[in-house]
């Protein structure tokens, strides 16, 4: 821990434990009031909660790094080996976050497609009966 | 500097040579730091791969139940007290994270007794939560009927009214119902046919509400139940209140996505097991400060740094966990 002293090191570490205090419990405190439980029928729209949300917890994470860990006193070759790496995971939540949503959108289209039901004696124009062709639907 | 060398390196043989003989540690850092967080960077691929995995599930899923409502229980029989136990968990791991640091730096100026100190009440941080989470493990288990295979937490997909109180008897004709909006959480109650309601509510029968509901006119003491896995043994069936939904369909309240359950006990439990796992380190490292083995190195008790790492990680996944099961 190179850089500060043993004194100034004390007082980053009672800095750190007010600070990541502070942001969990503001982190907390959106999700109460986020979610009517503060004040009855007050809630905030998800689309501006959760943003704030991951980046108060981005903060915190950022901290614990740098200081907790010392990240911010190491080599810059050691501190682009451990972070660039890291970087993988954004394109890894965009694209299974992606995913996941198709596989919904997919489930409640073969449910709809379940539902169908064909009027006895009209013609259609399908070739394969729905009560078979969902068994093939399921197959996804 | 090491840039310099390398390109020093590239005009002139001999210099190059000397870049493979050793001796030079070019990120200042000894083998042993460098690899915990080389091992604590692939075990950040591991629990990012469980948290994008609950995600896509997540996604995958109509309704999911909301965190405020599942995590809403206090130890002392408090149900209403939406996120408060998590909290006082997460502040638990921030101090024993603080006192970590401060052993570090105790370590750093070799003060053996200092480091011993702040070790132990870092110990004991890590025994609390872990306290903390066979609590709400407890409760989830024992109390609420959660288990890998089974969620008792749905979730209303539209809005709607009920058509039954809690212990299933219907409301009469021309009262409003209780309503709820799409979103809505519900916890399914165990039904235990021995005990339970008394059957001091046998004035409102023969009610009628509606076509909806044929089978319903029976409804007498047994409220309308359903079972997780009927018929297999151990199988606990559960009160399930009967709603109509705004676009006009009759239903009843259902278990939620099961993946739910397989992946809260999954996630907190591989982080809990790392906590444990921390707890057990912290306090072989411990016995080792308190013998003077490392005082003798004079390296500034780098093993305390090293677990100290370790457990920073702990505690860094935490604030993830924290974010993504109970907060979003």
């Amino acid at each position: 821990m190179a850089g500060l002293s043993y004194e100034e090191g004390k007082k980053k570490v009672v800095y750190g434990f007010w600070l990541l205090g502070a942001v969990t419990i503001a982190e907390v405190i959106i999700a109460l009031l986020g979610n009517g439980h503060i004040f009855a029928g007050v809630t905030i729209p998800k689309l501006i909660m959760y943003p704030i949300m991951i980046g108060l917890s981005l903060y915190k994470a950022y901290f614990i790094v740098n200081e907790f860990m010392h990240m911010k006193y190491e080599v810059r070759g050691l501190v682009m080996s451990v972070i660039l790496p890291t970087m993988l995971l954004i394109w890894a939540v965009i694209a299974f976050l992606q995913e996941g949503g198709a596989w919904g959108k997919r489930r409640a289209e073969i449910k709809k497609k379940d539902a169908i039901q064909l009027n006895e004696g009209k013609a259609t124009g399908q070739l394969v009966h729905p009560t078979e062709l969902t068994g093939e639907l399921r197959a996804y | 500097m090491a840039a310099e060398e390398a390109v020093h390196g590239a005009h002139s043989e001999h210099s190059q040579g000397d870049a493979w003989s050793g001796g030079k540690v070019p990120f200042k850092a000894s083998y042993g730091k460098l690899m915990m967080w080389y091992f604590l960077l692939s075990d950040a691929f591991t629990f990012a791969a469980f948290l994008i995995a609950y995600g896509a599930l997540r996604f995958s899923m109509p309704t999911w139940p909301l965190p405020d409502v599942v995590f809403s229980t206090f130890p002392g029989g408090i149900h209403h007290a939406p996120l408060i136990f998590v909290t006082v968990m997460t502040f638990i791991l921030i101090v024993s994270s603080v006192t970590m640091v401060r052993a570090v730096q105790e370590g750093h100026r070799e003060n053996q007794k200092g480091v011993v100190f702040w070790m132990l009440l870092t110990v004991v941080g890590g025994l609390t939560f872990l306290g903390c989470q066979a609590w709400e493990w407890n409760t989830l288990i024992n109390g609420e009927y959660m288990s890998v295979t089974r969620n008792t937490f749905g979730s209303h997909a539209e809005g709607g009214v009920y058509l039954d109180d809690e212990h299933g008897h219907a409301y009469k004709t021309g009262t409003e119902g209780e309503k709820f909006e799409a979103g809505d959480t519900y916890l399914l109650h165990a039904y235990h046919a021995d005990g339970g309601h008394g059957d001091g509510h046998g004035d409102d029968h023969g009610d009628d509400h509606g076509a909806a509901h044929s089978d319903d006119k029976a409804h007498a003491h047994k409220p309308h139940t359903i079972e997780d896995r009927p018929g297999k043994e151990g199988a606990v069936e559960f009160i399930s209140r009967r709603f109509t939904t705004e676009s006009g369909a009759s239903s009843h309240q259902t278990f939620g996505p099961y993946q739910f359950g397989a992946l809260f006990f999954c996630i907190t439990g591989f982080h809990g097991f790392h906590v444990f796992s921390g707890v057990a380190f912290l306090l072989i490292i411990l016995l080792n400060v308190a013998s003077g083995i490392y005082a003798e190195r004079k390296n500034g008790y780098e093993m305390v740094e090293k677990i100290g790492l370790y457990w920073h990680f702990v505690d860094l996944v935490w604030v993830f966990v924290f974010l993504v099961f109970y907060l979003l």
